[in-house]
């Protein structure tokens, strides 16, 4: 039996691969060629070489956005895991409407990016004017901590549940010869079930950092980039060097700051999986 | 054995599924897939007509008149078996529409562009015009886009803006249209109107949004005054360096718009254009900085009549102000994509002829789409803001044109509403040096970036 699904292996795979190579690979590789091109249209692309790198650089607002981009990045990652950790330790002490408080707290997570920005610009714009502040057209601060509220009510839940999963699979056994140590509630914390639940952090880190990287759909309804390209993520600047611009050199510029981008990303978090790796314990 | 040759037949079915599904698609893999989806749909269309006589793609600019278009395209294809697809970008998204409508089979074989600096971006794509017979409808050359000595572009509806008002809003004040000629009028009516607003119960101007839906009343239109006058002083059409001789009075007529109107001047970063026409439509303030196109929105059943509604122009303190109309003119340019195939191209062309020289085509143009199109067959426009057009035209005034095509990037745009919105939240004096920056030095940046490689 597994020699037959050795053999007709390739065939199963097949459909999958196709699948990835024309929805993937083969975009990934244009993608790639394009940003070494100057074109309107994707058909006709002259090839130009490294110009558009050498241009990125020279580009203030990418620089900007990436500034942007690595702030939020941090206070988010920050504040959603802390957050996130401290509501998995309430929820896993059986305490009454538990299950009511996990589907509440998860709930956010459901609804779109978009959505959710649109309905926070609203609320906060109201909050501004109400204590007679510029609104968020017109404040950037307001705008920073504004999109972190906005995806740490967005992705608290979720990491919540995988914490959550991680804290229940803490042996009990464990805990118990804890106690029996007398090790208080706080040393157990911080000496057992931290090193235990390294796995979940690492993917907790893992997704939010990628997420806020990545952030685009919260960051347009939300600022949309206001004042002056000062609330910008990157992905969003790349959006906009690609469709608000109008002539063939941008269009090369945007498709090389995506590449740089896209590396960006892969570097990070490679990095990222790598520190919290050699943390995480044998059981 | 039996079983896994039914598995292997399985499978092999359903990569061949698979296969046939993306085939189509296969050189448009860079697009997204919903895009992929849409060209499945039109090369379908194509492939059924490319053997008859062509096809018509058209990709509409103006979402108002959508449903006209999709009706006048049926109408033409009942007549001539020609099939005319027309499908409508979103508002705002007609560029990042148009790009990605381009790169695929089946692109659009008929699409617009806005004026100069939106035909700088398609030039490579569009069809030499100048020995087509739909140019020599045109009842002036100056409707025509040029690119060097190819007519690129064909400008097939002329509109008009200026201040809208509620004409019986401004009698219950106690003025009429006639009293304002000038700018110093309209700052007195707008001035008394805001002293006087709690016993009157309205305002002078409906709220100046900045959103994104409403800046280009401001950012784009209004700032063409500006522009305009200072291209008349220095004898020019365009240019690589604003200088900005008429800023104070732009900011005098901001000033006015954010100062007498519907709420805090604060506030207006979050106001939209729904938001200042219900204002209107509530009666809530006598001006309405917009254009003919609005005329569906504020005129008809359960809005106003005509002999409530009236046009005046934006008044800006410089020149002959007392001959002074409607800023009049075109961003609407229709251009033919010489990319396609000659039978589509050819199909376009009788499209777009026949639109403008059939009688069908004229009435529905005139009078669903409410246009008034720069061809020698039009039809009167039921369009009252066009009508009064005519009239002030015809009584010697001198409309104003519309040079807001010349501005260097939507960048400059963005930069100089950026900068209004501050200055309306906190009128000081940097603030205003802010909008000033924004428009002269933001020009010479955007220009040479626009214009550099």
């Amino acid at each position: 039996m597994e020699k037959a699904i050795k053999r007709y292996s390739p065939i199963f795979v097949l459909p999958t691969l196709l699948a990835f190579t024309i929805g993937f690979i083969i975009p990934f590789l244009e993608g790639l060629y394009l940003a070494f091109c100057q074109f309107t249209t994707v058909r006709d692309a002259a090839f130009i070489g490294v110009g558009n790198f050498k241009r990125i650089f020279s580009d203030t607002t990418f620089l900007q956005s990436f500034k942007f981009t690595v702030l939020f990045a941090l206070a988010s990652i920050i504040i959603i895991n802390v957050i996130a950790f401290g509501l998995a330790l309430l929820l896993t002490r059986n305490l009454k409407g538990t299950n009511i408080f996990r589907t509440v707290f998860f709930m956010p997570n459901l609804i779109g990016g978009i959505v959710l920005g649109y309905i926070w610009q609203i609320l906060i714009n109201c909050v501004l004017s109400l204590v007679g502040e510029p609104l968020l057209a017109l404040n950037s601060t307001a705008g920073y901590w504004g999109l972190i509220a906005l995806v740490s009510w967005q992705q608290i839940g979720y990491m919540m549940i995988i914490y959550i999963a991680g804290l229940q699979n803490v042996s009990e056994d464990l805990l118990e010869a804890a106690q029996i140590d007398g090790a208080s509630a706080w040393k157990t914390l911080w000496r057992v079930k931290l090193p235990m639940v390294m796995p979940s952090i690492t993917i907790c880190v893992f997704l939010t950092l990628t997420n806020s990287f990545k952030l685009f759909d919260q960051s347009l309804a939300l600022t949309g980039g206001d004042p002056n390209h000062l609330t910008e993520t990157l992905a969003l600047n790349i959006y906009y060097t690609f469709y608000s611009r109008a002539g063939a050199q941008w269009k090369g510029l945007g498709q090389a700051k995506a590449v740089l981008f896209c590396v960006l990303v892969i570097v990070i978090s490679l990095l990222q999986l790598k520190a919290t790796r050699s943390k995480e314990v044998q059981q | 054995m039996k079983k896994k040759l039914l598995a292997l037949t399985l499978t092999g079915a359903l990569a061949m599924s698979l296969l046939a599904g993306c085939g189509s698609s296969g050189d448009t893999a860079a697009t997204d897939t919903t895009a992929a989806e849409d060209t499945t749909t039109t090369e379908d269309t194509a492939a059924d007509t490319t053997s008859a006589e062509g096809s018509v793609y058209y990709l509409n600019f103006k979402p108002e008149q959508d449903q006209q278009w999709q009706d006048l395209a049926a109408v033409y294809t009942e007549e001539t078996g020609v099939p005319v697809t027309v499908v409508t970008a979103a508002s705002g998204q007609y560029e990042t529409t148009l790009m990605s409508e381009m790169g695929k089979s089946g692109a659009p074989t008929l699409f617009q562009v806005n004026g100069p600096v939106g035909l700088a971006n398609w030039k490579d794509y569009c069809y030499d015009l100048s020995d087509s017979d739909i140019y020599g409808e045109l009842t002036s050359d100056t409707y025509a886009l040029k690119d060097g000595d190819k007519v690129a572009g064909i400008g097939y509806v002329i509109e008009s803006y200026g201040l809208i008002v509620n004409t019986d809003l401004l009698e219950q004040a106690g003025y009429t249209t006639d009293d304002i000629q000038s700018f110093e009028d309209l700052k007195a009516v707008a001035e008394d109107i805001t002293a006087r607003s709690d016993e009157l119960g309205f305002a002078a101007f409906t709220s100046a949004g900045m959103d994104s839906s409403s800046d280009w009343r401001f950012k784009t239109h209004l700032a063409n005054l500006p522009i305009y006058f200072e291209y008349q002083d220095r004898g020019i059409t365009s240019t690589d360096a604003i200088e900005g001789t008429y800023l104070d009075n732009y900011r005098a007529i901001w000033d006015l718009y954010i100062n007498n109107s519907t709420c805090d001047p604060a506030e207006l970063s979050a106001k939209t254009a729904d938001d200042a026409t219900s204002e209107f439509l509530n009666g809530q303030a006598v001006f309405y900085q917009n254009g003919s196109w609005e005329y569906g929105n504020v005129a008809g059943e359960g809005k106003f009549s005509d002999d409530q509604l009236a046009m005046i122009p934006i008044y800006f303190g410089v020149g002959d102000e007392a001959n002074q109309g409607l800023c009049t003119g075109t961003e609407n340019y229709w251009c033919v994509n010489n990319q396609a195939d000659e039978a589509d191209i050819q199909a376009t062309l009788d499209f777009i002829y026949w639109c403008v020289t059939s009688e069908e085509g004229t009435t529905a143009m005139a009078t669903d789409m409410g246009f008034v199109i720069p061809f020698k067959n039009a039809q009167e426009p039921t369009n009252l803001f066009v009508k009064e057009d005519q009239e002030m035209t015809a009584a010697g005034k001198t409309p104003i044109s519309w040079n807001f095509t010349t501005m260097p990037s939507e960048e400059w745009k963005n930069g100089v509403g950026q900068a209004l919105t501050a200055y309306a939240a906190d009128q000081t004096d940097a603030n205003w040096d802010g909008v000033v920056s924004a428009f002269v030095d933001g020009w010479a940046t955007e220009y040479a970036l626009a214009n550099g490689q």
